[in-house]
C-alpha cells in the first residue's frame, strides 16, 4: 500500500485532483490561495502541467540522448502562435468563420501544429544534430532566437499582421469539448494534467523501449552506438521531432489558457528557464519533468511574493539573478538534479 | 590475416594513422571564407535592386566597420578563454554591457572632462576584469572536469545573473555615454567625400587597433602571455613545465572581460547602452569567433569585421526588424560548415 502511495502515478494525480477540487468547490469556504499563503494557485498548477509536457520532451532529448537544446521555447512558441493565429486571425487566411467557430477546430489546429512543428524539427534535426557539445547548444540557441525574431516581425509579412508583432495576439478562445467549455481554470487544470500525465507515460514508454536504450547508448558514445547498429542520425532527429511536437502541444494549450500570446514569452530567457527546470528536476528521469516544473514555478512565485517582504530595498523582479545563481549551484553540487536517475534497466 | 595484424610494423602504422595529422590551417581556404564571398555578392546584388550607388555602399561599409571592430574585440575574448581553458564563455556578453554601464555610473560624480571620462573608463574596465576573474574562480574553476553541457549552463547562468543584477541596478531604460570627441551627446560628424563618419567610429577603430597590438605584444613578449599560449597548445604539458594552468584560466577570463568591456565602452556613445545589450553583442562576438575558426586571434578579428560589414549591408536591404536575423543565421550556417564542431571526437560529446 505504502509502495503504491509512494509511486508518482498515484501521488501526482491525487495532488492535481485535490488542487482542482479546492479551486472549483471551495469546500467550507477554504480557498486554495489562502491555504498556501497565496503560493499555490490553480493558475500555477496549470503552468506546471504545461511545462511538464515540454520538459518530458526536453528530458528525453537532453538527459537521455545527451543533445543540448537552448532553443526549446521556440517550438513552444510555434505551437502557441499556430493556435492563436488559426483561431483569432483565421479570417486573414481565408478560412471560413463557421469552421473556425466549430468546437473541434482548435483541437484540429493543435494536432496539425504539433505535426508541422515536429516535421520542421525533424528536418532541422537532421542537419543541426550533427553538431556536438558546445556547438549544438549554440546552434539551437541561434535557431531559437531566429524563430523569436520571425515571430516578432510578423513572419516577414507585416501587411497580414499575423503574429501581431511585439504585442502578439489577444482574445484566443477557450477550448471546448462539444458544447461544454473546458473552463473555469479548475477544469482546464484537469485537462492539462491529463495531457501532461499522458506525456509522462509516453516518455516512460520511450525510455523503456529499444529506442530508449539506443538513446542512452548515443549519450554514452555515438561511435559505439553506431557500431552496434543504432542509426544515430535518424534516432536523434526523431527524438528532436518528438520533443518539438510535445513543446508545440504545450504551446497550443498555453495559448488557449492564457488567451493571449506575445513573442517575448518564447525568447531566449524562457528557453533557458526550460533548461533550468529540466536540470532541477533531473534531466535523466521522466518524472523529473513535473517535479522540476513545479519546484521552479513555486520558487519563482515565492520570490515574487515574499522576497519583497524579506529585503525591503529590492524592487521589481529578482528572479533572473536567483535563477542564474541557482543554476550554477545546481551544476556545482547536484549535477543530476533532484530526482536521481534509476539504474538503467 | 591474424598474424599480419600482429606485426609490430602494422601496429605502428595503425597507431600513426590513428593520430590525426595537423592540417596547416592557412593553406586551405576555409568554407567560411567562401560563404562570406557568397554572402557579399548576394547582398550587393540585393542592394543594386534598391538602387544603391557607390556612396551608399561606402556608408554601409563605414558603419559596418565600426560595429565590426567591436565584434572583433568581443570575439577575441571568446578565443582567449576557449584556447586557454576550453570553455565557451557565454557570460562574455555581460562584460560588454557592464563596461559601459559602470563607466556611465562612475562618470556621474566625476568632472565632465576628458580626464574624468578616461578615469571612469579605466576603472570600469578594471572592475570588469576583476569580475571576469571572479567568475572563473567561483563558477567555472570548480567545474573544470564537468561535462561541456554543465559548463555551458554555468556560463549561461552567470550571464543571466549579471544581467539580472544590471536590471536591478540600472533599470530597463537606455543610458547615454558622451561621445569621446565632444564630451556631449551630439557627436561630431566628419564628411569624407559624401560619406558621413562619426568621430566616435574613429575612436572605435583606433581603440581596436591599439588593443589588437597590445594583445599581440602580450602574447609574444611577456612570460604570462607565453604561458597562456602554452596552455592553449597543451594543458598537461604546460602543467608539467610548471605553468599554473588554473591561474592562467583565471587570467584568460579577466583578459576576455577586459576586451569585452573595452568594446562595450567605445561602442556605447553611438548605441545607448541598456541592461540587455550584452546578449546580442556577446552572441555576435561568438559568431565572429566561429567565423574565424574559434582558435585564431587574427581569424577572430577578421571574422568580427566581416560580420559587422555584412550585417550592415544586410540591414541596408531588409526590414529593420530583421537586422539581427543575419548574425544568427550565420551562426547556424557557420557551425554546420565548421569542421571542428562535427569532429567525431568523443571529448566534446
Amino acid at each position: 500500500m505504502t509502495a503504491r502511495l509512494r509511486s508518482p502515478w498515484t501521488a501526482v494525480p491525487c495532488a492535481v485532483a485535490v488542487v482542482a477540487v479546492l479551486d472549483l468547490v471551495e469546500p467550507f469556504g477554504v480557498r486554495l490561495g489562502h491555504l498556501t499563503g497565496g503560493l499555490l494557485t490553480a493558475d500555477l498548477a496549470v503552468r506546471a502541467g504545461l511545462f511538464t509536457i515540454v520538459l518530458v520532451g526536453l528530458n528525453l532529448l537532453m538527459g537521455y540522448a545527451g543533445q543540448a537544446s537552448l532553443g526549446q521555447a521556440a517550438f513552444y512558441g510555434m505551437g502557441a502562435f499556430a493556435s492563436a493565429i488559426l483561431t483569432v486571425r483565421a479570417h486573414v487566411l481565408g478560412i471560413p468563420p463557421e469552421v473556425v467557430s466549430a468546437w473541434w477546430w482548435p483541437w484540429v489546429v493543435m494536432a496539425a501544429a504539433a505535426c508541422a512543428v515536429a516535421g520542421f524539427a525533424w528536418v532541422v534535426g537532421w542537419v543541426i544534430l550533427r553538431l556536438r557539445g558546445h556547438y549544438l547548444a549554440m546552434a539551437t540557441l541561434g535557431l531559437g532566437i531566429m524563430v523569436y525574431i520571425v515571430l516578432r516581425e510578423n513572419l516577414g509579412m507585416p501587411h497580414l499582421n499575423l503574429t501581431g508583432g511585439f504585442d502578439g495576439i489577444v482574445g484566443v478562445p477557450r477550448l471546448r469539448l462539444g458544447s461544454a467549455a473546458l473552463w473555469p481554470v479548475g477544469v482546464y487544470l484537469l485537462v492539462v494534467w491529463a495531457a501532461a500525465l499522458a506525456c509522462v507515460a509516453l516518455g516512460e514508454n520511450v525510455v523503456h523501449s529499444p529506442a530508449g536504450r539506443a538513446l542512452r547508448a548515443i549519450h554514452g558514445s555515438e561511435a559505439a552506438a553506431e557500431s552496434v547498429g543504432v542509426d544515430v542520425g535518424a534516432l536523434k532527429a526523431r527524438i528532436f521531432a518528438l520533443s518539438a511536437g510535445l513543446a508545440s502541444v504545450a504551446g497550443s494549450l498555453y495559448a488557449h489558457f492564457q488567451a493571449a500570446v506575445v513573442p517575448d514569452t518564447f525568447g531566449f530567457v524562457p528557453s533557458l528557464e526550460l533548461v533550468v527546470m529540466s536540470a532541477v528536476g533531473g534531466m535523466r528521469t521522466v518524472w523529473g519533468a513535473p517535479l522540476g516544473a513545479t519546484v521552479v514555478l513555486l520558487l519563482e512565485q515565492l520570490l515574487r511574493t515574499h522576497l519583497l517582504g524579506l529585503v525591503p530595498a529590492v524592487s521589481g523582479e529578482l528572479e533572473p539573478v536567483v535563477f542564474g545563481v541557482l543554476l550554477i549551484l545546481l551544476m556545482r553540487f547536484r549535477p543530476s538534479g533532484l530526482v536521481q536517475a534509476a539504474p538503467a534497466p | 590475416m591474424a598474424d599480419r595484424r600482429a606485426t609490430p610494423e602494422l601496429v605502428g602504422q595503425r597507431v600513426a594513422a590513428a593520430i590525426p595529422t595537423p592540417r596547416p590551417a592557412a593553406r586551405r581556404l576555409p568554407p567560411a571564407a567562401l560563404l562570406l564571398v557568397g554572402a557579399v555578392a548576394l547582398l550587393v546584388l540585393a542592394g543594386r535592386r534598391l538602387g544603391y550607388g557607390l556612396a551608399e555602399y561606402a556608408q554601409l561599409l563605414v558603419d559596418g566597420l565600426a560595429t565590426g571592430s567591436v565584434y572583433a574585440l568581443v570575439a577575441l575574448g571568446f578565443v582567449v578563454v576557449y584556447r586557454v581553458s576550453g570553455v565557451i564563455n557565454f557570460a562574455q556578453g555581460a562584460f560588454v554591457m557592464l563596461g559601459p554601464m559602470l563607466c556611465i555610473s562612475l562618470l556621474g560624480p566625476l568632472p565632465d572632462t576628458a580626464a574624468g571620462l578616461l578615469l571612469a573608463a579605466l576603472v570600469a574596465t578594471a572592475a570588469c576584469a576583476a569580475s571576469g576573474a571572479l567568475l572563473h574562480r567561483l563558477a567555472l574553476h570548480p567545474l573544470r572536469d564537468a561535462a561541456p553541457l554543465a559548463r555551458i549552463i554555468v556560463t549561461v547562468g552567470a550571464y543571466v545573473s549579471i544581467q539580472g543584477i544590471a536590471l536591478k541596478v540600472w533599470g530597463p531604460r537606455p543610458y547615454v555615454l558622451p561621445a569621446f570627441t565632444t564630451l556631449s551627446m551630439a557627436d561630431r560628424l566628419v564628411d569624407v567625400g559624401g560619406v558621413v563618419v562619426q568621430a566616435q567610429s574613429l575612436w572605435v577603430w583606433g581603440t581596436a587597433l591599439v588593443t589588437f597590438a597590445a594583445l599581440g605584444a602580450f602574447f609574444e613578449g611577456t612570460v604570462a602571455g607565453k604561458a597562456m599560449r602554452a596552455c592553449a597548445v597543451n594543458r598537461t604539458a604546460a602543467r608539467l613545465v610548471g605553468i599554473q594552468v588554473d591561474r592562467m584560466g583565471t587570467l584568460a577570463f579577466a583578459l576576455a572581460a577586459t576586451l569585452g568591456a573595452v568594446g562595450g565602452i567605445v561602442l556605447a556613445p553611438s548605441t545607448r547602452p541598456t541592461f540587455d545589450m550584452g546578449l546580442e553583442l556577446g552572441l555576435k562576438g561568438f559568431v565572429a569567433s566561429i567565423a574565424g575558426g574559434l582558435v585564431s586571434f587574427p581569424g577572430a578579428v577578421a571574422g568580427g569585421i566581416a560580420l559587422g560589414v555584412l550585417e550592415s549591408l544586410w540591414a541596408g536591404v531588409v526590414l529593420a526588424g530583421f537586422k539581427d536575423l543575419f548574425a544568427f543565421a550565420m551562426l547556424v550556417i557557420l557551425l554546420l560548415t565548421f569542421p571542428r564542431s562535427r569532429a567525431a571526437s568523443e571529448e566534446s560529446a
